[in-house]
């Protein structure tokens, strides 16, 4: 059944996508939950939705068939233009990096669903966008798919240590003369490309989830970031492809059943990591020092008698 | 750019700032600030809460952009935000002021470590950066916590940690934001006792203190501010009368420190001699 499934054309361009964006997106993901900017992929999300429908516009124009060849290019567009100028408000501090996020969020809506309607279209054909349709992935969406991978992945993994610096500690990022604009936008342009990688699979609306899920699942079993990134995208891969696979068998949407089971699974895991750290041993977290202070002799000898406890 | 760049000429100041303002809004920071800090050299800036310390030394750092005036460090001027500045950045190590740093995502003593590795246009580890970092927390004494995570550790070892990282680059500048406040007084010494060889190696400090403490020895000039202003540059000054100098070692704990001030101010009455 299995060899099934692995035989269509279609579940195997699916797959492959699917294989990507799990592996792909949580690595962004890290680096957003470590600057506390869980939901900048969702205004990404919504502002790729008015370059989706620019896109489209454009296509209709230039008679281009079908009229949504460009929608993916534009969605990659109007994304990376919207994720550089948030970085650049929140650069700016006049407005704060929330309040642009939610006017991003509104603006990339109402933009979207006015474009679709002058191209001559309705708000119904933004349907596979904002929800996904990994069904109909095609051989040069699946290789366009492989590129932005593979731009993100080399970014995301190869400055790991440079953004992570800069995510970790603006200030001493710079008194270390980091390029610390010039990460930050690599951030925010590698979170753009992502989020339109991701549309295909779990949908405009759901992208953030995939992003931001498995990180919040790593971080249940692990307390070293470098690890919260290999297991998040381990996750991510996991559901990813159990998810889609799912689809095969159940006529359900595949975005929806993939951040279901994500959720499902950090719920799981955050019921079972309180057993699983039990196991390790206890031990004495107290340095044996002596005070800053000359202790009567009775209280010396109550602090050795602490130690020995400890021991 | 040639070799020269690398030895700083001993006649030239690792630090010169001139006429140094700074402004937040309506709030004139520092006013006309000039500091200038020579090779090999020990500088403690003093001032009270609010006389413009850290505003002094974030500025000199590249953190805040001066509204008016100049920052050269080692010869070279100091770039708006640091960027296009030559200013050679392996040699400068940073110590903030403890703050809540640290992203959403909980890190190592290790990752935090080796991100002080980084610099100028170095944006990845160097071979054999797991030796170093643990070289500079050795220095510190958290050798063992390695792969602790740092938001577990208590406050003052956390503040070891920032110093690990600023010391892990092996700087011949290093400038300081209170180091030592919350750290307890075996952890002072042996940080004073680490500072003594660096500074006997060459090691030119700028240091933000509230009072002298276990540097004492080490200060070779002092800097107070106040409203914004040098008052004083030259010997460092003897400590208030009520300060009782012969046996005084206590840091005063910060406002926020921890829920334990009241306790360790009480214990303070019996600082041994």
């Amino acid at each position: 059944m299995i060899m099934l499934m692995l035989t269509d054309p279609f579940m195997q361009r699916a797959l492959i996508a699917a294989l990507l964006v799990g592996v792909t997106a949580p690595v962004v993901g890290t680096y957003l939950v470590q600057r506390k900017l869980s939901l900048l992929g969702d205004g990404i999300g919504h502002v790729a939705l008015t370059g989706v429908a620019l896109g489209w516009l454009v296509g209709a124009g230039m008679g281009l068939t079908p009229n949504d060849a460009l929608a993916i290019p534009g969605a990659v567009v109007a994304a990376v233009v919207g994720s550089v100028l948030i970085e650049v408000v929140r650069r700016r501090g006049r407005t704060s990096g929330d309040l642009a996020l939610a006017i991003m969020f509104y603006g990339g809506i109402a933009g979207g669903v006015l474009l679709i309607g002058i191209a001559g279209g309705s708000s119904g054909n933004l349907m596979q966008y904002l929800f996904g349709s990994i069904s109909t992935v095609s051989d040069a969406d699946l290789w366009l798919t492989v590129v932005l991978s593979l731009v993100v992945l080399t970014v995301g993994v190869g400055l790991r240590h440079a953004l992570f610096a800069v995510s970790h500690d603006e200030d001493f990022a710079t008194a270390s003369g980091l390029p610390v604009w010039a990460l930050n936008v690599v951030v925010a342009v590698v979170s753009a490309l992502t989020v339109t990688v991701a549309m295909r699979v779990v949908g405009l609306l759901l992208v953030s989830a995939l992003m931001i899920v498995p990180v919040a699942i790593a971080q249940q079993v692990t307390h070293a970031f470098g690890r919260t990134m290999l297991t998040a995208s381990v996750v991510g891969v996991v559901v990813c492809v159990t998810g889609l696979s799912i689809t095969y068998w159940y006529n359900v949407s595949p975005g929806a059943t993939i951040v279901v089971l994500a959720i499902g699974v950090y719920a799981v895991v955050s019921m079972l990591a309180p057993l699983l750290g039990r196991r390790r041993p206890v031990h004495d977290p107290h340095p044996d020092l002596p005070d800053d202070v000359d202790l009567p002799a009775a209280a010396t000898e109550r602090a050795a008698a602490a130690a020995k406890e400890c021991r | 750019m040639t070799d020269t760049r690398r030895v700083t000429e001993p006649s030239e100041p690792v630090i010169e700032a001139r006429g140094l303002h700074f402004r937040a809004g309506a709030s004139h920071i520092l006013r006309g600030i000039d500091l200038t800090v020579e090779h090999g050299e020990v500088v403690a800036l003093l001032g009270a809460n609010g006389s413009g310390k850290s505003t002094l030394v974030k500025s000199l750092v590249g953190i805040n952009t001066p509204s008016e005036g100049s920052v050269r460090l080692l010869g070279e001027p100091l770039g708006a935000g640091g960027r296009g500045s030559r200013v050679d950045w392996s040699r400068i190590g940073y110590v903030p002021q403890r703050s809540g740093a640290g992203g959403g995502i909980p890190s190592t003593a290790q990752e935090v470590v080796a991100s002080g590795l980084l610099h100028g246009r170095r944006l990845r580890l160097p071979r054999g950066w797991r030796q170093q970092v643990a070289v500079a927390l050795e220095q510190v004494g958290l050798a063992d916590r390695v792969h602790d995570p740092v938001h577990l550790l208590s406050g003052g070892q956390q503040q070891r940690i920032l110093i690990a990282r600023a010391l892990v680059r092996e700087p011949d500048l290093l400038v300081l934001d209170e180091p030592v406040a919350g750290v307890d007084m075996a952890s002072q010494e042996a940080f004073a006792a680490t500072m003594k060889r660096l500074v006997d190696g060459g090691l030119t400090v700028l240091v933000v203190l509230h009072e002298l403490g276990e540097l004492e020895p080490l200060v070779t000039r002092a800097v107070v501010l106040r409203h914004g202003k040098v008052v004083h540059d030259g010997a460092p000054p003897p400590a208030r009368h009520d300060h009782d100098r012969a046996g005084h070692r206590h840091q005063h704990p910060h406002a926020d420190d921890n829920a334990l001030d009241a306790e360790s101010r009480a214990l303070d009455l019996e600082v041994r001699p």
